[in-house]
């Protein structure tokens, strides 16, 4: 009897700390939903960026979005294999230089949003998974949904999305191919190299 | 010109042709320190093709479309839309029953039948409001749950990013369109797969800006959007997961 009781408090202040746990973080599913309806609504109330204001869109994005992402990861993940090759210093070049090119891109796809909905589905995940998918769908009136997922991963930072797949495409390995054909052509400085003049394009208004 | 020389003369144009695809191909081969994509072994030529499908959309498809999209009022364009999709629910329906999934292909003729009547000949698309949502299914999904293998990437103009087994399945779903095959007047049907073609591109107008900005090499991007898209059509939004490095 004593033995069950002891049994009993020991589950009981397993599931009380874990709880504890819990609730001391967001859980991802939570923390797409916040990031998300948040953004939204900032866009619904700011008519600079639905008129196309570019460097006030990028700035709601660094705000309010960058934080909980994990570039570092996302750089990994699109270099590929040739990863391993850069060093510290080109490592960090490159994570930088990705970041400007997606939060552009992002950016660019933000202000075009209208009057579409967010539909979150149903997420689970176990309590030790350190890696999940939540999976969300974008309703636009007399369109076809498209699915919009995002990955995300715990850290000691909390957890952090490094991928974002649209209707199955994956706007981080996407660039595989080409990474890996600059690498080939002139090293890990030439992938450098590429996306800062990309940037640098793309600053100057000249688009591609 | 009887039966006999104009197939000659039909030949000549088709040798022509080759010779002419031969030489793209291996012009486009020659000189590129570009290692090969193993799904796109033809990339030189593809390359090519590529080059002249960007031509044509700049001087025709893309003007003839951002018209189009300009002129023509939302719910009239919607109609339009709703025109075609209506009519390739006969497709998606059908490729859903090939592939062993009758509650889809079921919910297809639904769509069919009450979009074509409530619907107005298809301009209203009244079945996904009532809940019936627009399978995603074509011939090409249905070689590949056959087992047929994805083959190499090929681009063509105006049609687009394939691999050869969708390109090969592409022309199946267009044989049964009922619009391209059931209607005699030439003109007509012209004037409808024309339509049909700056329709589609007016509808792909808002991403232009999104791929000219993010690709560093466009033609790439596409192919692995393109590949990663198919690999989760044919997975129904589910493909396996890729090995993260």
């Amino acid at each position: 009897m004593k033995r069950l009781f002891v049994l009993l408090m020991t589950a009981c202040m397993a599931v009380a700390t874990g709880s504890v746990a819990l609730a001391q973080e967001a859980a991802p599913d939570a923390l797409v939903k916040t990031v998300t309806d948040d953004v939204l609504k900032a866009v619904r109330q700011d008519k600079d960026i639905q008129n196309g204001n570019t460097q006030k869109t990028i700035a709601l994005v660094q705000t309010k979005v960058l934080p909980y992402f994990n570039f570092n990861r996302m750089t990994s993940l699109a270099v590929g294999r040739d990863w391993n090759k850069a060093t510290p210093k080109q490592k960090e070049q490159l994570a930088q230089q990705f970041q400007e090119l997606l939060v552009r891109t992002y950016s660019n796809a933000l202000s075009s949003y209208r009057d579409q909905t967010v539909r979150y589905k149903p997420f689970k995940m176990n309590p030790g998974d350190t890696d999940v998918l939540v999976r969300t769908e974008v309703v636009q009136p007399g369109g076809r949904p498209i699915q919009l997922d995002y990955s995300l991963e715990k850290t000691d930072k909390g957890w952090k999305v490094y991928d974002v797949v649209v209707a199955g495409v994956s706007l981080v390995t996407n660039y595989r191919d080409s990474f890996a054909q600059e690498v080939r052509n002139g090293g890990i400085d030439g992938l450098i190299q590429a996306l800062a003049s990309k940037n640098k394009a793309l600053d100057s208004g000249k688009g591609a | 010109m009887n039966v006999k020389t104009q197939q000659k003369s039909a030949w000549r144009g088709w040798r022509g042709s080759l010779a002419l695809a031969a030489a793209v191909l291996l012009a486009g081969c020659a000189g590129t320190t570009r290692a090969p994509s193993p799904q796109d072994p033809y990339e030189g030529f593809n390359r090519t093709m590529f080059e002249v499908h960007e031509g044509l959309d700049k001087v025709a498809l893309r003007p003839l479309a951002k018209g189009y999209d300009a002129a023509v009022p939302l719910p009239a364009k919607m109609s339009v839309h709703n025109f075609y999709e209506n009519l390739w629910d006969v497709s998606r329906g059908g490729n859903a029953f090939l592939q062993g999934k009758p509650r889809e292909g079921f919910t297809g003729l639904g769509r069919l039948l009450i979009n074509s009547t409530v619907g107005i000949f298809g301009l209203f698309d009244v079945a996904s409001e009532m809940g019936l949502d627009q399978g995603d299914e074509d011939f090409g999904q249905t070689f590949a749950v056959w087992g047929v293998p994805d083959g190499p990437y090929v681009f063509l103009p105006v049609i687009g990013p394939n691999t050869s087994r969708d390109l090969v399945g592409w022309g199946v779903d267009q044989y049964f369109y009922p619009l391209w095959w059931h209607v005699d007047n030439v003109a007509l049907r012209n004037s409808a797969v024309a339509l049909r073609a700056v329709e589609v591109r007016a509808g792909l107008l808002p991403g232009d800006k999104v791929i000219e900005e993010a690709a560093l090499d466009k033609y790439a991007y596409i192919r692995s959007g393109y590949l990663q898209r198919r690999a989760s059509q044919v997975h129904d939004g589910n493909p396996p997961r890729r090995d993260d490095n």
